[in-house]
């Protein structure tokens, strides 16, 4: 692995031999625009948004799929790069349901609106989920696109609801393939391709059946992926108010996982991209399995049972009663830690075994 | 495990036994799919269903249930005799080699073959893969389905054996990588909920370490190690243990033989659970505490290849639920007072002020504090100080106890097998969209959905014979209970096996399991019993559940 240099307009950024133009770029802090490009994903061009020109090579070239070389100088943002890529973008903007993007109102609009200048209710960025964190949304800023030349040629909207935890509307999907990617390359599921041509074309299952029928298992990390509205959780409950950084509580791989939290509710989580286990990775449980913590069914306050019923108690009168059956039985005493607490509690757990009660009785359930 | 998780993605030979990876460990299973598609790795599976992995296989070996030491040791002598085990290893890093050469006589492909039922080409393909990975090393992946039999000990010793015979220790992509269930499994054993060892698993009865806890909490501690879990069932029922605190734990679903654990808590004169819902087993309790869920509070999580992670408090407690540290101390506070003894023992400002006492008293964890994981995020142990980066590979160079030793290993039949009045083994294991119990995955409504049920996968030619379809009601009846459920005909289970998860009270498998221990680890055999599956008259397939009538004429 050697050093290479390459001179993006005039700035030099080194980089490793291996790494693509856009790799280089990104390593540098350089923006290029992109929406198929992820990091962990395989170099794919598909929507040709980060060409660039490059000095000594014809024509333009696509950053994330271009090998860099050292001593090479790219031109990020010549006046022919701007033009064909505002172009690009229009292209794709062109079937999106997009009436809200070049409208002057649009940042004032709240959601559910009643558009003056819409004699229709259409699919618009004000009712869609991924409004203001839409990827698609920010290029259109950055290329600064005003107009649009081409007329919009909707797809039929068909959504695919037969997932319990999200839908797919395919009206919104401008295809590019990281949902496909990373059921494939990822999580190695397979369960979506492209299929079709030309402008049918469109995400598919095996047979073009609902994703439920399909060998899909539901572990969300399309959703997870989605630059726009294309994919998006059921029951969505807004932007969350603030991230948490924290361990998956089922299997033990460890998952490192981000909670969203709003209104003091687990609305949803991320896959953290940096975790040493999964590195952004989630299974269903995971990425969905989070309910049961506000679930109904919590325990809120000790209950002792008398006459067979159990009754309400306040944590005063439980742990005195609790310390005074225990302190009866020392010696014929037993407990059962838990591999679902932390080491923390583990280790109060043994202490309090072992030190106050006296007795090396004391496991868990390491073997079931 | 002796390798990160992310090592499985080098390795050129994936052998994966005893586990059905994708299903309860599916992002471990990412790198499996990963290694072998994108890096080539070679991968084999041996395991008597037909798991997701083994379509992904390079060769599938469809064991018999129960017959793993002997399909580990004909490996190993597969490869003993073809010359391609790691003399040097053998020599430099091992000992008993030759005992345990000489104890592998008997296992010849022929015999192998007959045990486990596995094709004598399917041995020699799978040995020859594994002693020959493509690049860097083979690592062996395992799970419950090597370590919950009678011989699970043995098993995992076969396990050993392999890796080292072939030098497969203490390098990358290589390794011996058990998969462990639950999120803090590991931590727990690290933390010392075991019954023989303290904290880093020294030793109870060992004087040296005795002294030091002794030391540290200010207290006479006992020398002789404790009772396992089987074992206080055990002397529950013989009336030896009179009370039990039960923390976060559903010991009536996932016990074997349950209709007997659930007798003997209720013979208990007092019982207290601690959980965040009314479980099984908090139903049987005299006093039940509110903990909290992961989401509630800080603390720290050890992963299955030895990472402890940060885990951080994002909601408040619900209701009047306290963090389960909170709990524990205030319950021994107020003992330790009605005893005399020093309640500060348990005061302690945060979570982060326990890792710091617990980090002075183990060696393995001494550099680890919560400070420090704020900051470099995950480390594993062993990290025995604050500047040590943690190991990811274990027995590097030198193993733990020095040289690697060889055990000689009989092969013994499991400890049920079928006869006459119970003529199918049944295995357990769990299903993707459910979590052990379902104390928490039944509670969400999307994983219930798909997966509303317990279906018990019976093969065709089962079926066939018991006239059974797929969606009639049956009954399983082993030696212990019965229990009904829904069954599902499918090749994926072979023939003369039955399958069930235990993740659903209403047909709980562990009401049929067998509570036959391994005599070290105290393992229970759950993943072999004898059953007899006969369908409940009157039920049509179909007629509720939609399923189809195969393998009937």
């Amino acid at each position: 692995m050697g050093k290479i240099t390459l001179k993006f307009n005039d700035k030099e950024v080194q980089g490793e031999s291996g790494m693509t133009v856009l790799e280089v770029a990104r390593s540098g802090g350089l923006y290029i625009p992109t929406l198929c490009a992820e990091p962990d994903l395989k170099p794919y061009g598909g929507c040709r948004l980060c060409l660039v020109e490059i000095e000594k090579m014809r024509g333009l070239l696509t950053a994330c799929t271009t090998p860099a070389r050292d001593g090479m100088i790219v031109k990020l943002d010549t006046p022919y790069v701007q033009r064909i890529r505002r172009q690009v973008v229009e292209l794709i903007v062109s079937d999106h349901p997009s009436d809200c993007l070049m409208c002057p109102r649009d940042p004032h609009c709240p959601r559910f609106n009643v558009c003056l200048r819409d004699d229709v209710v259409s699919p618009r960025c004000v009712v869609c989920p991924r409004n203001g964190t839409c990827e698609l949304q920010q290029i259109v800023e950055f290329v600064g696109l005003k107009e649009m030349r081409y007329r919009l040629a909707h797809r039929e909207t068909d959504l695919d609801t037969s997932n319990h935890f999200f839908y797919r509307d395919h009206d919104k999907c401008i295809l590019c393939t990281r949902c496909v990617r990373v059921c494939e390359e990822v999580q190695g599921v397979a369960a979506i391709d492209l299929g079709y041509r030309g402008r049918h074309a469109r995400i598919v299952t095996a047979l073009d059946g609902p994703l439920a029928g399909s060998n899909c298992e539901s572990c969300g990390q399309c959703m997870a992926r989605c630059p726009v509205g294309a994919i998006v959780v059921k029951n969505y409950r807004g932007e969350p108010q603030r991230e948490v950084k924290t361990v998956c509580p089922y299997c033990g791989v460890g998952c490192s996982l981000y909670l969203q939290i709003k209104d003091e509710k687990i609305i949803g989580v991320r896959g953290d991209r940096a975790g040493a286990a999964n590195r952004g990775s989630l299974c269903v449980k995971g990425q969905f399995g989070h309910e049961f913590v506000n679930h109904a069914d919590r325990l809120t306050t000790p209950l002792i049972k008398k006459n067979g019923e159990f009754v309400e108690a306040d944590w005063h009168e439980a742990i005195e009663l609790v310390a005074t059956k225990l302190v009866e039985n020392r010696g014929k005493f037993a407990g059962l830690s838990s591999a679902k607490c932390t080491n923390e509690e583990n280790y109060l757990f043994q202490k309090f075994a072992r030190g106050v009660m006296g007795t090396n009785n004391v496991d868990h359930c390491a073997r079931t | 495990m002796t390798n990160p998780i992310g090592d499985l993605e080098e390795a050129g030979c994936l052998f994966v036994i005893g586990s059905n990876t994708t299903e309860a460990h599916p992002v471990a299973a990412i790198r499996i799919k990963r290694a072998v598609k994108e890096r080539g790795a070679k991968l084999i599976v041996a395991n008597p269903k037909r798991i997701t992995l083994a379509k992904l296989a390079d060769v599938w070996l469809r064991q018999r249930p129960g017959t793993d030491v002997a399909l580990l040791n004909g490996l190993a002598k597969i490869i003993l005799d073809e010359g391609l085990a790691d003399e040097e290893f053998i020599k430099e890093r091992t000992e008993d080699f030759d005992a345990w050469k000489a104890s592998l006589a008997e296992f010849t492909p022929e015999n192998v073959s007959r045990i486990t039922g596995v094709p004598v080409a399917d041995l020699y393909r799978a040995a020859r893969l594994y002693a020959q990975p493509k690049h860097n090393g083979s690592s062996i992946v395992y799970a419950m389905g090597i370590t919950q039999h009678h011989t699970g000990t043995d098993n995992v010793f076969a396990v050993a054996n392999l890796a080292m015979v072939t030098g497969n220790i203490g390098k990358t992509g290589a390794g011996v990588n058990p998969l462990r269930g639950q999120n803090n499994v590991q931590g727990a054993c690290d933390m010392g909920c075991l019954p023989d060892v303290f904290t880093g698993y020294q030793k109870v009865n060992n004087a040296e370490a005795g002294a030091k806890f002794q030391q540290a909490w200010g207290v006479e501690l006992p020398e002789t190690p404790g009772l396992t879990m089987p074992e206080m069932i055990g002397a529950a029922h013989a009336g030896q243990i009179r009370a039990m605190y039960i923390m976060g734990e559903n010991p009536v679903l996932s016990e074997p033989d349950a209709n007997h654990v659930v007798n003997t808590l209720k013979q208990l004169d007092f019982l207290v659970v601690q959980d965040i819902f009314l479980t099984e087993t908090a139903r049987l309790a005299n006093v039940v505490l509110p903990g909290v869920s992961f989401a509630e509070k800080d603390g720290t999580f050890t992963n299955t290849e030895r990472r402890v992670q940060l885990v951080r408090k994002a909601l408040e407690p619900i209701g009047d639920s306290m963090p389960d540290w909170q709990i524990i101390c205030a319950l021994a506070r107020a003992i330790s007072r009605k005893l005399g003894l020093a309640a500060q023992q348990f005061e302690f400002a945060s979570p982060a002020a326990i890792m710091d006492e617990l980090a002075r008293l183990t060696p393995s964890y001494g550099g680890i504090s919560h400070a420090r994981l704020e900051e470099v995020d995950s480390l594993q142990w062993p990290c025995p100080d604050a500047s040590h980066p943690g190991t990811p590979i274990l027995h590097v160079g030198k193993f733990s106890r020095g040289l690697g030793k060889f055990t000689p290993l009989k092969f013994k039949s499991p400890a049920e097998m079928p006869d006459e009045v119970y003529p199918l083994v049944l295995t357990t294991g769990r299903k993707l969209y459910h979590y052990h119990t379902g104390t928490m995955t039944r509670r969400v409504a999307g994983l219930e959905s798909l997966a509303p049920e317990e279906r018990v996968e019976i093969n065709p030619v089962d079926a066939e014979e018991l006239d059974v379809c797929s969606g009639d009601f049956v009954k399983i009846a082993s030696r212990r209970g019965e229990v009904t459920a829904r069954a599902a005909v499918t090749d994926r289970t072979p023939i003369g096996v039955v399958f069930m998860t235990f993740h659903y009270a209403e047909s709980a498998a562990n009401i049929l399991t067998n509570t036959a221990l391994d005599p070290m680890s105290k393992m229970p055999e759950v993943k072999v019993c004898a059953v007899r599956v006969e369908r409940i008259a009157g039920t049509l397939a179909g007629a509720s559940a939609g399923g189809s009538r195969i393998g009937l004429s």
